[in-house]
C-alpha cells in the first residue's frame, strides 16, 4: 500500500534528517514511527505527504509515486490547524472542493457524529475545547476518504486524560472505512495503544533501528504485564539511556 | 486500554455561547457608552455657560448653541447639502482609487516574493515623502480642479492599506496555508479560501487607517483651492471672520468621518465575527 523505497532527505541547510530508510505498509495497517527528537520521523511524514520532496529515493502509494500532495493521502497535523473562520462543518467540508454539495453535506454530518460533534457543527474554533478542535481536525481528514492517513504527533499537545479519549476516537472511526494510519509519535504508550507494528527510528540522521510487530489483542490495556514488556522492550530499543537523549513517556 | 465514555452532549459552557448574554453581561457594555458621553457633554455645557457668560470672547469663541445654528442656515439654505455631498464625493473617490491600487498591490507583493522584491522599495521610498508635499506638483501636472484633489486623497489613502494588507498577507499563518496543500487547492482557490480570509483582519485596519488619512487629505486639497466643499467652508469662515462657521464645519468633519469609521467597523465586525481576540471577549 505504502513503500517506502532508500529514501534521504537532507536540507538546504546542510542538516540530513534521514538516510535510507525503507518500509513497506500493508493496506488497513496501523503503523507507529517512534524516536527520540530529531530523529527525522515528523520530515519522514511530511515526504510521505508530498509536502517536502526527498532528496533520494522514492514514495510510493498504490504503486503511484509521490510528487506533491496526493488526493489518496490524508493528514493529521500536531495542531488542530482548523480554519478560524470557518464553522466545524464548513472546516470539515473543506477538503471536499469539486464533490457535490448534497454529498459534502451529507459526508460532513456523518464523520462529525462518529466523532461525536454532530451537536457542534455551526459552532466556530475559537468555541471548541483543544480536544474538540482535535476531533474536528479528525474528522476533516476523514471526510476526504483516504486511503493513506498520515498523524503526525497527532495527540501530544494534548493532557493524558483527553489523549486517551481521543484514542479511543481514532480506533472506532479507523473501524469504519479502516484506512492505512502511519502515526508518528513520542509517546511509546501511544504507539502501544494503537498500532500493529511499531518502527523505532534512531541516530542523526534517523535510520529504522527495529520494526516491532504487536502481537496484542484489541482493546489494549496499559496495565497489561504483556503491555509494559513491549513497552521495556522500545525503551531498550530507542536506547534511551546510552543516548541521554530526552524521550516523553507517557506516565 | 482507557475506558473512557465519548463525550456526545455538547458541555453547558459551549452551549452558553449560542444563547442570548445575560443581563449581567450585557449591562457594562450599556454603562460603557454612558461613561464615554459624560466629558463631552460637561465640557459643552461648561462652553456654552462660559460664553454666555462672555468670559470666552465671541468673535473667537462663539457659543455651541451658534454653531448649531450656522449649521442649521447653512442646512435651510440647502447650502449644507452642496458642501457635504462634494466633500463626500471626493473622499469616497480618493479612497476608491487609492484603496483599489492598494489592494492590487498590497496582495501582490505580499504574496510573491519576486514582486515584493521589486516594488516595495521603491513604494516604501515613496511612501517616505510627507504626501502634502505633493501638493504643489499634482496642482502642476492637474489642475486646480477635481482631479488634483481626488489624487491627493488617494495617495493618502494608499499607504496605510497598502502596508497593512502587504503585511497582512505576509503574515498568514504557514500552518493553514499547508492545510489547503494537503488538499490541493489550486493558485486561485488557496487565495479565496485561506490568503483572503486569514488577511482581513489586518486589511481592515488598513481601511480604515486610510480612510482615516483620506478625511485629512481632503481638508488639505479643499483649503488649497476650492469654491465648495467641508473644507472651504474652513477658509470662508477663516476670511470672513466667522469661526462659527469653521467649528460648524470641524463638527461635521467629525461626524461625517465617525460615520464612515463606524461604518467600516459594523462591516470588519460582521465580516471577522471567528476572531478569538480579547476586544470580542470583552464584548
Amino acid at each position: 500500500m505504502l513503500r517506502l523505497e532508500h529514501l534521504r532527505k537532507q536540507f538546504s541547510s546542510g542538516t540530513t534528517a534521514l538516510a535510507d530508510v525503507s518500509l513497506r505498509v500493508h493496506p488497513a495497517e496501523i503503523v507507529a514511527l517512534v524516536g527520540a527528537s530529531g530523529c527525522g520521523k515528523s520530515t519522514l511524514l511530511r515526504l510521505v505527504a508530498g509536502l517536502e520532496a526527498p532528496s533520494a529515493g522514492r514514495v510510493f502509494v498504490n504503486d503511484e509515486p509521490i510528487t506533491g500532495p496526493h488526493p489518496a493521502v490524508g493528514v493529521i497535523f500536531q495542531e488542530p490547524r482548523l480554519m478560524p473562520w470557518l464553522t466545524v462543518r464548513q472546516n470539515v467540508q473543506f477538503g471536499l472542493v469539486g464533490l457535490p454539495h448534497a454529498e459534502q453535506q451529507q459526508r460532513a454530518e456523518a464523520v462529525l457524529a462518529r466523532v461525536g460533534l454532530a451537536g457542534f457543527a455551526d459552532a466556530l474554533p475559537l468555541q471548541l475545547s483543544g480536544g474538540m478542535a482535535q476531533r474536528v481536525a479528525i474528522a476533516r481528514a476523514l471526510a476526504a476518504r483516504p486511503a493513506l492517513l498520515l498523524l503526525d504527533e497527532p495527540f501530544s499537545a494534548l493532557d493524558p486524560f483527553t489523549k486517551m479519549d481521543l484514542h479511543e476516537y481514532l480506533l472506532h472511526v479507523w473501524a469504519y472505512d479502516q484506512p492505512t494510519l502511519l502515526l508518528v509519535t513520542h509517546d511509546l504508550e501511544e504507539a502501544l495503544v494503537l498500532a500493529d507494528r511499531v518502527v523505532v527510528l534512531r541516530g542523526h540522521p534517523g535510520r529504522v533501528h527495529e520494526i516491532v510487530p504487536v502481537d496484542l489483542p484489541r482493546p489494549r490495556r496499559r496495565t497489561d504485564p504483556d503491555f509494559q514488556a513491549y513497552k521495556q522492550h522500545l525503551l531498550d530499543a530507542l536506547d534511551v539511556r546510552a543516548d541521554a537523549l530526552p524521550l516523553a513517556v507517557a506516565s | 486500554m482507557a475506558e473512557v465514555t465519548p463525550v456526545l452532549a455538547p458541555p453547558p459552557a459551549a452551549q452558553a455561547t449560542h444563547g442570548p448574554k445575560p443581563a449581567l453581561l450585557a449591562a457594562p457594555r450599556h454603562w460603557g457608552w454612558l461613561t464615554g458621553a459624560i466629558l463631552p457633554v460637561v465640557l459643552l455645557v461648561l462652553w456654552e455657560a462660559l460664553a454666555r457668560m462672555g468670559v470666552l470672547p465671541a468673535n473667537l469663541l462663539p457659543a455651541p448653541t451658534r454653531v448649531f445654528a450656522t449649521i442649521w442656515e447653512l442646512a435651510h439654505t440647502g447650502e449644507l447639502w452642496q458642501h457635504i455631498g462634494i466633500t463626500l464625493w471626493r473622499v469616497a473617490l480618493g479612497f476608491g482609487l487609492g484603496g483599489a491600487l492598494a489592494t492590487v498591490l498590497g496582495a501582490a507583493t505580499g504574496y510573491s516574493r519576486r514582486l515584493f522584491q521589486l516594488l516595495d522599495p521603491l513604494l516604501q521610498a515613496i511612501r517616505n515623502i510627507p504626501s502634502l508635499a505633493w501638493v504643489p506638483l499634482f496642482i502642476l501636472w492637474m489642475g486646480i480642479y477635481e482631479t488634483s484633489k481626488v489624487v491627493l486623497i488617494a495617495v493618502g489613502v494608499f499607504f496605510p492599506v497598502y502596508l497593512n494588507l502587504m503585511t497582512g498577507v505576509q503574515n498568514v499563518d504557514r500552518k493553514l496555508v499547508e492545510v489547503g496543500r494537503v488538499y490541493r487547492l489550486s493558485g486561485l482557490q488557496l487565495v479565496r479560501r485561506v490568503f483572503l480570509p486569514a488577511t482581513l483582519p489586518a486589511y481592515f485596519v488598513g481601511l480604515r487607517s486610510g480612510l482615516g488619512l483620506g478625511w485629512m487629505f481632503v481638508v488639505a486639497a479643499e483649503i488649497m483651492g476650492a469654491n465648495k466643499g467641508l473644507g472651504f467652508l474652513l477658509v470662508d469662515g477663516q476670511m470672513t471672520g466667522r469661526p462659527q462657521t469653521i467649528l460648524a464645519s470641524i463638527l461635521l468633519f467629525a461626524v461625517l468621518g465617525q460615520l464612515s469609521d463606524a461604518a467600516l467597523v459594523a462591516l470588519s465586525r460582521r465580516l471577522l465575527r471567528w476572531q478569538d481576540s480579547y476586544s470580542v471577549v470583552r464584548n
